[in-house]
């Protein structure tokens, strides 16, 4: 154990990663145990899986796009829209996609047996949310801003204020698991799972913009997250391209 | 142009409360002719179970997919019928794993223990040593097949590029 934990928590920038996170990255303790150690096997390019799930509106409750009308009250916290288009590297709206969003409560407690924070669990607030995108990719929710939290993973460690996003596009290679930050957070230069993306151009990725135009005046404020999802491969050219 | 991806991070401890809020872990009815349940252990290099994993299953084949937190004990659970088999290889499962500290998911395979024949002929399995090659097909476990995923170690099972 001492290895690992007088490793620093935070490596410096590497470019030459991109948009690659670094899955062994030492400072997130918890990869030590977990992340492969080999190198990952390559499939020659024709036995790529190509076709993935789609998921249609019956995935979807009536609610599940708004985390602040989900309980008989509404949460406390500061109510956000998040919002913002899924497209693939070439630009392309990915339509359909399953959008999938969980998060802590604005005091920074997740709704979650395991997580023992004593902070506020809020009985108003569950923070699990799903849509599909629309026509032009995009998506949105409303919620409440999650707080930060604290995590163990070193001494004072707390997680930058996040909400984790699950996408499925049409192709198994869009598959995509992350986490959504908010601009200008302090924990930013502290955090191993951020900093995990070592590139800072794509780290930069992660981090949603303030929206003045889509905050909505005595409501909301609102942030904008743009998602970049691999090529979906053959078999899922987009419509406007089929005809 | 070509955009930059976003970059994956980690489902983290608490994925339930967003992804397992429903059961979605039967690919078919258990009373389907030839259901089976698919159980296994999800293992750290260690060989400690890990407790807030979570396993995708996709079959392409028959464009099914399920998925299945699991335990403290590491454990997963599907209920299953074999895969029609590809044009070019064994019935199998594709597998996404995702867990605290797994900062991007790990993609697998999952055969079957009774498909010695298409087994042999399967262009990704026979492309690999023996030692790898029996990661990825289950055993049969009474009237259950079982497939443990284990991350590191000598008996890692064999993750592919994605």
């Amino acid at each position: 154990m001492a290895d690992a934990d007088e490793s620093p928590i935070v490596l410096p920038d590497d470019p030459s990663f991109g948009p690659e996170v670094q899955v062994d990255y030492p400072g997130y303790r918890s990869t030590r145990w977990r992340a492969p150690k080999r190198p990952l096997v390559s499939l020659p390019e024709e036995l790529h899986e190509l076709a993935g799930p789609v998921f249609g509106p019956q995935a979807l409750g009536p609610l599940d796009h708004d985390l602040t009308r989900q309980h008989e009250g509404a949460p406390l916290g500061e109510r956000i829209v998040v919002h913002g288009r899924v497209v693939d590297e070439d630009g392309r709206a990915v339509r359909g996609a399953l959008v999938e969003v969980w998060q802590a409560n604005s005091a920074g407690r997740y709704h979650h047996v395991v997580d023992q924070h004593p902070a506020p669990l809020d009985p108003n607030f569950t923070g699990a949310g799903r849509c599909l995108t629309d026509d032009e990719g995009r998506y949105r929710f409303v919620t409440i801003k999650p707080g930060s939290y604290p995590w163990g993973n070193h001494e004072n460690a707390w997680r930058p204020a996040h909400i984790h996003f699950s996408l499925f596009g049409h192709a198994f290679t869009q598959r995509l698991v992350t986490q959504m930050y908010f601009p200008g957070d302090p924990l930013f230069v502290f955090d191993p799972i951020f900093n995990s993306v070592r590139d800072p151009n794509s780290r930069a990725l992660l981090v949603s913009r303030f929206d003045i135009d889509a905050t909505q005046p005595e409501w909301a404020l609102a942030y904008e997250w743009d998602i970049v999802l691999g090529r979906g491969g053959a078999g899922t050219t987009p419509l406007e391209e089929q005809s | 142009m070509t955009l930059p991806r976003t970059p994956s991070q980690t489902v983290g401890p608490y994925y339930a409360i967003g992804l397992c809020r429903r059961a979605e872990n039967e690919l078919a009815p258990r009373s389907a002719q030839g259901a089976v349940q698919l159980i296994g252990q999800l293992l750290d290099g260690e060989g400690t179970p890990i407790g807030d994993g979570m396993i995708e299953l996709w079959d392409a084949a028959g464009k099914r997919w399920g998925r299945s937190g699991t335990d403290g004990d590491g454990r997963f659970s599907f209920v299953v019928t074999k895969p029609d088999p590809g044009p070019d290889g064994a019935p199998r499962f594709d597998a996404f794993v995702f867990a605290r500290g797994l900062l991007r998911h790990q993609l697998t395979r999952i055969y079957f223990p009774d498909e010695a024949e298409a087994n042999a002929r399967d262009p990704v399995l026979s492309s690999l040593a023996e030692a790898d090659r029996e990661t990825l097909i289950a055993v049969q476990e009474n009237s259950a097949m079982r497939f443990d995923i284990r991350m590191q170690g000598d008996r890692a099972t064999v993750f592919f590029a994605h």
